[in-house]
């Protein structure tokens, strides 16, 4: 429990560094999201003057700081001026675009690598450990940039897959939730996929070594000593020992993840955090980007505080000590 | 020995790369500006040594450009171009500096040579790609080295006095890999004028991505200092009463080398594709100046990434560069690992 309270603690002072910083940032930047207004020879001074005043956006940057503590404390984060709306409510849907495409292509990297590493470790310099040697080797030179342009493309040539977007059916076209459902998997699958393959050689890299190492302990020669052999013993005894540091990988991954899918997003349309980030960019919309990046270490921080847990409930090690 | 092979062969590819983008304004025909917009979006041209009467010539040459109805290019077969080496052009810098008109090749107007097509404004694409290496592989080197040598110096100060400097430090660098990094970049980018021009300008956007990136080869660097400060050598020469200065200069900065050696070789091609990420989406280096992420960013458009299969040859090409860059950090890695960190 004591565990769990010191992490808690830690990970509320890092986020209030990181709105600190991020806050700061944004807010001491030139130009704010008035000044395409300011260009504008029909709007007065007077006029772009008074709705900077009713933003608040003239008042002195430690008030406003405080302001937005006040309001993040009733999870509130701030209004945007661009689409004129509770930062809140905006970012929330996207969010969950963005956690619907993070956590599928996670489970499908996960799914591939797992067997695909422990396999590879199985036989180090084998046939299969060599051909995914070589393939991991070729994709981690693939930037992520180019692999989503190359998905792209393959949507824009063979029409196979839609070329964007989360659904291309409208409410009531949609009918039924279930045909929804379908039709956001199917908008999901290039996205998810690219993303995958993109986690994918680091996944299994590290799999295969933590596989090799458990495999080389005593207690397996132990095990194939009493005859276990194949798929039991690489997957029911050397997998769960190799997990630990599996399961840190898995929250260090969070980062790259969020990362790399941005990336996807913004190049395949995803109507995710990424792509919402890079709009408000553009518009100056800062109340939207301190919140988008105040969320993307929320889920960084909550992917590591998860894996810490799960490493706390798998191994009794740690908690002894 | 396969080893050191490899490093090797890593290491003169990616000399001759970056001796290539050096010397850019030599090797490219055009500048990275000059617009044909009457070729815009031209095929590669083809270099011919067999003319239309099956006669062989040994100067290299080519025809000029045909424009059919469709949009597209057909070869002019009656108008042949010869490719003539070592002209003088318009005018370029070699590193900044150097002026000079030479150029390696070119054809006399009005014939044209691209030899990897051209893009919507008839700007060559191949001379553009050179060009553009000059920013990117520029900003990834510098942002690598300001990251490498805040992460050194924080690192090492951390590492070496511990307490609540470690703390301090090392908390900082918590906050900084508390942060995805793509939303890192663009939140400090967002922080700057949205179009920016100019190379100092350039530099600036350099340094904010050598300022971000200094948490993790810091911690790394504090690592190896946290054990090189108990080895005994170090521990005697403390005892010999040498300062803290001469002890970190001498003794534990020189067991960090093979950290920061990796970390650079790392760093370098995570930074340039830092930079083309930028661009490409938009907030990097402003037009008509290039970079390898601004000559991706056409690519955005559906007609351009379906019709014009040449403008995916700039990433191609960035696909081998990285690739020499990995290749050189593995072996650097595997070199450093049975050394010894």
């Amino acid at each position: 429990m004591r565990f769990v309270t010191k992490r808690l603690i830690h990970v509320v002072l890092l986020l209030l560094a990181v709105s600190f910083l991020s806050f700061g940032l944004l807010q001491v930047a030139p130009g704010d999201y008035f000044d395409s207004l300011r260009m504008n020879p029909q709007v007065s001074a007077q006029t772009v003057e008074k709705l900077r005043a009713e933003y608040g956006l003239g008042r002195p940057l430690a008030v406003r700081y405080a302001l937005w503590l006040r309001d993040v404390s009733r999870w509130e984060l701030g209004y945007s001026i661009a689409s004129n709306s509770p930062v809140s409510a905006l970012v929330a849907v996207r969010a969950r675009n963005t956690l619907l495409l993070s956590g599928a292509a996670t489970v499908l990297a996960w799914l591939l690598a797992l067997p695909l590493g422990v396999w590879s470790a199985a036989k180090p310099g084998g046939w299969l450990d060599r051909t995914a040697g070589v393939a991991t080797s070729a994709m981690v030179t693939i930037p992520d940039l180019l692999l989503f342009l190359a998905l792209l493309l393959l949507a824009v040539r063979t029409n196979w897959f839609p070329t964007g977007g989360m659904m291309s059916l409208s409410g009531e076209e949609a009918g039924s939730f279930w045909a929804s459902c379908k039709d956001v998997a199917f908008h999901l699958i290039l996205p998810a996929c690219g993303l995958a393959a993109a986690m994918l050689p680091l996944l299994v890299r590290h799999v295969r070594a933590a596989t090799i190492e458990a495999l080389g302990s005593p207690f397996m020669r132990a095990a194939r000593g009493h005859g276990i052999s194949g798929a039991r013993l690489l997957f029911r005894y050397a997998l769960p020992a190799a997990s630990n540091p599996l399961i840190s990988l898995l929250g260090f991954s969070v980062g790259t993840m969020l990362s790399t899918s941005m990336i996807a997003e913004i190049v395949l349309s995803w109507p995710g955090l990424g792509t919402l980030m890079l709009e408000s960019i553009f518009a100056r919309d800062s109340y939207v980007v301190v919140a988008i990046v105040m969320l993307s270490s929320v889920f960084l921080l909550a992917g590591n505080l998860l894996a810490d847990l799960l490493l706390f409930a798998s191994d009794p090690r740690i908690r002894t000590e | 020995m396969r080893r050191r092979l490899k490093l090797g062969a890593a290491a003169v590819g990616l000399a001759a790369v970056h001796g290539a983008i050096l010397f850019a304004g030599f090797l490219a025909p055009y500048d990275y500006a000059s617009q044909n917009r009457e070729a815009a979006f031209a095929p590669p041209t083809r270099i011919r040594f067999v003319d239309t009467k099956a006669r062989f010539h040994i100067r290299p040459f080519v025809y000029g450009l045909k424009p059919q109805k469709d949009g597209a290019y057909a070869a002019d077969e009656t108008s042949a171009y010869p490719l003539e080496f070592f002209v003088e052009g318009s005018g370029y810098r070699v590193a900044g500096i150097i002026p000079l008109r030479t150029h390696l090749f070119a054809v006399r107007a009005p014939g044209r040579v691209f030899l990897m097509g051209t893009d919507a404004y008839g700007r060559d694409q191949f001379s553009r790609f050179l060009y553009g290496g000059q920013l990117s592989l520029l900003a990834g080197l510098l942002a690598a080295g300001i990251a490498v040598l805040l992460g050194l110096t924080i690192g090492a100060l951390a590492g070496f006095y511990g307490g609540w400097l470690d703390e301090l430090l090392m908390g900082g660098a918590a906050v900084f890999l508390a942060l995805p990094w793509l939303y890192l970049l663009l939140a400090a980018r967002a922080a700057m004028p949205l179009h920016i021009a100019g190379w100092q300008v350039f530099l600036l956007l350099v340094s904010m991505m050598g300022l971000i990136g200094w948490a993790r080869p810091a911690r790394l660097v504090r690592g190896v200092v946290l054990s090189a400060k108990e080895r005994n050598f170090v521990l005697a020469a403390r005892a010999f009463g040498a300062s803290d200065a001469y002890l970190l200069t001498r003794h534990v900065l020189p067991q960090t080398s093979g950290v920061i050696l990796t970390q650079l070789a790392l760093l370098i091609p995570q930074y340039v594709l830092a930079e083309v990420t930028l661009s490409f989406l938009g907030l990097g280096v402003s037009e008509p100046m290039a970079s390898w992420g601004s000559l991706l960013s056409s690519l955005q458009q559906y007609y351009v990434l379906s019709s014009y299969w040449w403008m995916f040859l700039p990433a191609l090409l960035l696909i081998a560069v990285f690739l020499l860059y990995y290749v050189s950090a593995d072996a650097l890695q595997e070199r450093v690992g049975s050394v010894r960190l």
